[in-house]
């Protein structure tokens, strides 16, 4: 290997890294509030990706339709409960979010021909179908079981993983996909060439942990989570309703996973179970932090990515073999470091 | 017998099976039998156990491949191999569950994800075991010069091997150590504190769900005389729990339902699917995905439970057999010291909870602490009894430090204890729970008790338990739930489960709370009767009367520090109680 090589990798390893950084903020996000261990992240990965890609086939991605019977059956579920509850107050809101909302997207979806605008829009469009089944998901599957223990919430987390998963190969086939770049440019970097994608996804990563690092910081509703991350009960007592903090890190979460996937879609070829190994890598670098701390989580995923491109060169058929065995010394150091009498609910 | 009628019937049918059914169908049995004896494994470790494995399909990949390489390329004899196996399989075991299991809950879980992986992937990666495309050419398994050649023959060995486990299962779970599994959900601090070594236990059944994946992963290489990697991924892990919870994960037979009812149901949508989409692919993950969510949303025990209550079958009445009594302790002569402890200090973070703690306890006197809500009473009993260790300071029990001791070997040593948040198996009956508390005093492990060469010594310790509860009063409710009792009586039983254990000294955390005048007094006479005994009793107590009547001597806390001791009528009326009390005199 000489220094050419190690830089090539070194940077393919920061551009993974940076996703995987992504997705694990997302993971620490999501189970910080709701103890949800969110293995589907994977799946709004590909969706994103791959609702992205039909767009540019000239498509109407099966992700759209998911979205509108999703809608219909939150809809329907949450209108029982309103009407029974005596609250039909609620309807106007159920209508607007979880139909009115997706007919509109739908309705721009068939009527523009997505392929034909410009990236950008494509983009917000993807986003628009793919970040609402977010907050969908946890009201159909997580919603009802929000009390109970975290392990049931991780056996929820692998059942909506399959449905995901065998949605996506509906949807979308066998056979994976790219898009085009959202910019063509290179650098030489010295001896390096750096591609303008790498620029996108290093930029991105940072302006959204930045964006995120805000959110939590100085908006009510970032506090709002804080608040039920560290307090379910006392945050309730305040008035946070622990529903939409769910909601609310569920949609993060989507939203992050989504254009995760719209980031990393022109440099990788992705399947539709591509984002199942993509999801659990960020995982590697969560467990990492802990599952709680987020600068940690995304030191970690630096390092996973750096490790998966390195170990790719020098033994590639071994490369998820690495990666996923270096969780092992992790737990072994969490199992040193932690001294506490568990007592399981 | 009327109860066994349905397994009878199971039985039979299971039994001429192959006679008349076609070859389909043979082989979906065998399947289901291969499936079922994973997810008993699974039934034992999660449902039971309450530790969650998405990884089991590694372990069976162990079983398969170990056999599959030593048969093919050294010509070893496939038991030879199956040995092989369950010693690699339990070395991996052993490995991982050292480093999982002491973490707490999700930790488990994830780490099996992150294993399941890595095993699938260097199954497919490493050249000696044939890559992606596996190792053909396995030989035929030989029974005693039989030729298992075909699945109909294959069906036996598959079906005797799942029934065998199945029995040994539910023998475990009914013993001293099924008991003591049983408590690692939800009970594993008070189960510590009756002498369990929950960390050892949570190791066993790992490693009993690990090697039933290993023989079932042994007998589908024979079966299918060929292995590669597809089914030993993480989505068969997945499916193996997912049989479990589907069926019951709370009931050995609900491995059965699950992986009986998952497999045929994989197999129709199998069929259906492809041609209502028009294309192929594992759309059933689909249809599991969302029945799983369905299931745990609305019937989280599973299939199993609800089976049995369509059919009727009455609960004979249970009796416990009369038994020799186990030996006993040898009691410290009364006015031995049993407990001292010295400067203790607890603190947590910033907060003291005690400080500067004296107090001692005699054989045959019972010690009263009390002191206003918040004191540190029950922060000094869990110091003592090694829940939650001291800051500093020193405790003794019959001369020798235990400050440095878990609440296990404190057990072990003669200190029994009740739990002011009273800590019970609530599903668990009278009897069991009490019999938890004489876990120290079996010493018959986990292969003797699958056997059920322990009957012996298990009817010792089950009449140990009943004549304990009928001491305290609460011989009428042997066989009820533990959890149906009123809070008043959970404490009782409480008192008899450390009793239970022979304890020389004798920790009690509020007993009379939620009791009665007339269940006060017995209670009241019970103590006197343990003291006269020789047993120390330490005693924290709210009902001033039932403590003023009882203690030989009493300590006063607030603010976690010893405010006054003495005999009650001294402390009655010194000063500084009072005001700690009632609220100094302006």
């Amino acid at each position: 290997m000489d220094l050419q090589i190690a830089l090539l990798l070194g940077q393919d390893g920061i551009v993974n890294g940076a996703i995987y950084a992504l997705l694990a903020l997302a993971l620490v996000l999501v189970f910080a509030v709701t103890r949800v261990i969110f293995i589907p992240q994977g799946e709004f990965v590909a969706y994103g990706a791959l609702t992205l890609a039909a767009f540019q086939a000239g498509k109407t991605p099966g992700t759209l339709w998911l979205l509108l019977g999703a809608g219909v059956l939150v809809a329907f579920i949450d209108s029982i409960m309103a009407v029974r509850a005596g609250a039909p107050g609620r309807l106007k809101r159920i209508a607007l979010w979880d139909l009115a909302l997706p007919a509109v997207v739908a309705g721009l979806v068939l009527w523009l021909e997505p392929g034909t605008l410009p990236l950008a829009a494509q983009v917000v469009l993807a986003l628009a179908i793919v970040v609402p089944l977010g907050p969908m998901v946890y009201r159909l599957a997580y919603q009802p079981l929000a009390e109970a223990s975290v392990l049931v919430l991780l056996i929820v987390s692998v059942a909506v993983h399959l449905a995901l998963v065998g949605l996506g190969l509906l949807f979308f086939g066998a056979e994976g996909s790219r898009t085009t770049p959202f910019s063509e440019a290179q650098f030489a970097l010295g001896t390096l060439t750096v591609n303008g994608q790498t620029l996108w996804v290093l930029g991105a990563s940072a302006v959204l942990i930045i964006a995120l690092y805000q959110f939590f910081g100085r908006t009510l509703y970032g506090k709002a989570l804080r608040a039920t991350a560290i307090n379910r009960v006392g945050a309730r007592l305040m008035g946070i309703s622990n529903t939409m903090a769910g909601k609310l890190s569920f949609t993060l979460a989507a939203g992050i996973g989504a254009f995760s996937g719209i980031l990393i879609a022109p440099i990788t070829t992705v399947y539709y179970d591509t984002g199942f190994l993509v999801g659990l890598k960020g995982f590697v670098a969560a467990i990492i932090a802990g599952l709680v701390s987020y600068p940690l989580a995304a030191a970690g995923a630096i390092l996973v990515g750096l490790l998966e491109s390195f170990s790719s060169f020098w033994a590639s058929a071994f490369k998820e073999v690495i990666v996923f065995t270096l969780i092992i010394p992790v737990l072994v150091w969490r199992s040193l470091t932690s001294h506490h009498v568990e007592e399981e609910e | 017998m009327k109860q066994r009628l349905p397994l009878m019937v199971f039985l039979v049918l299971l039994a001429l099976g192959p006679l008349f059914l076609p070859e389909f169908y043979v082989t979906l049995l065998n399947y289901i039998g291969l499936y079922s004896i994973v997810a008993l494994g699974l039934v034992l470790l999660t449902g039971v156990g309450g530790l969650t494995s998405f990884g089991q399909a590694a372990f069976v990949g162990l079983g398969a491949y170990a056999t599959g390489y030593l048969t093919t390329a050294h010509g070893l004899s496939p038991w030879i191999a199956l040995l092989v196996g369950l010693g690699v399989t339990a070395g991996v075991a052993l490995v991982l569950g050292f480093l999982t299991l002491r973490l707490s809950g999700h930790y488990l879980p994830l780490g099996t994800i992150a294993w399941g992986i890595s095993l699938y992937f260097l199954f497919g990666n490493l050249e000696f075991l044939g890559g992606h495309t596996g190792l053909t050419g396995i030989p035929v398994l030989e029974f005693f010069g039989l030729k298992l050649n075909t699945g109909r023959e294959f069906y036996y060995l598959i079906w005797v091997v799942l029934l065998s486990f199945v029995l040994a299962t539910q023998n475990l779970l009914d013993s001293r150590e099924g008991r003591a599994i049983r408590a690692l959900k939800g009970g594993g601090l008070m189960a510590e504190s009756m002498g369990v070594n929950t960390a050892r236990t949570k190791t066993t059944i790992f490693l009993i769900a690990a090697l039933f994946a290993c023989v079932s992963g042994w007998l589908y290489a024979h079966l299918q005389r060929f292995v590669n990697p597809t089914p030993f991924g993480l989505h068969i892990g997945i499916e193996y729990l997912f049989m479990a919870v589907v069926g019951g994960a709370a009931h050995v037979w609900g491995a059965l339902v699950g992986a009986g009812l998952i497999t045929i149901l994989k197999q129709w949508l199998q069929d259906i699917l492809p041609k209502i989409f028009g294309q192929s692919g594992n759309f059933e993950v689909i249809f599991f995905g969302i029945m799983l969510i369905l299931v745990l949303q609305r019937a989280r025990e599973g299939i199993w439970p609800w089976l049995v209550r369509l059919v009727p079958v009455r609960q004979g009445r249970r009796t416990v057999a009369e038994a020799e009594a186990l030996p006993r302790r040898e009691m410290p002569a009364a006015g031995t010291v049993l407990l001292e402890v010295k400067e203790a200090r607890k603190q947590f973070g910033g907060l003291v909870a005690n400080d500067n703690m004296n107090l001692s306890v005699k054989a045959g006197e019972v010690m009263a602490l009390i002191g206003p809500n918040g004191a540190g009473k029950s922060t000094m009993f869990n110091c003592i009894s090694g829940v939650d260790p001291v800051t500093s300071g020193e405790i003794r029990f019959l001369g020798e430090r235990i400050d440095t001791l878990t609440s296990r070997e404190i057990a072990r040593r003669g200190m029994g204890r009740t739990f002011q948040h009273v800590r019970l198996l609530p599903t668990m009956s009278v009897l069991e729970n009490v019999a938890i508390g004489a876990h120290l005093r079996g010493s018959k492990g986990v292969l003797s008790a699958s056997l059920h060469l322990e009957r012996a010594e298990e009817a010792r310790l089950l009449a140990e338990a009943k004549r304990q509860l009928e001491r305290v009063g609460l011989g009428a409710h042997l066989f009820d739930e533990a959890g149906s009792l009123p809070l008043g009586q959970q404490r009782v039983l409480e008192i008899a489960r450390a009793l239970s254990a022979d304890p020389c000294l004798l920790l009690l955390d509020e007993p009379a709370a939620g009791l009665r005048y007339l269940e006060k007094q017995a209670l009241a006479e019970l103590l006197r009767r343990l003291r006269g005994e020789g047993m120390g009793i330490l005693l924290v107590e709210h009902d001033m009367d039932f403590v003023m009547g009882l203690a030989d001597r009493v300590v006063v806390m607030e603010f976690g520090e010893k405010i006054s001791e003495g005999l009650p009528e001294e402390v009655q009326k010194d000063p500084v109680v009072l005001e700690a009390y009632l609220g100094g005199v302006e």
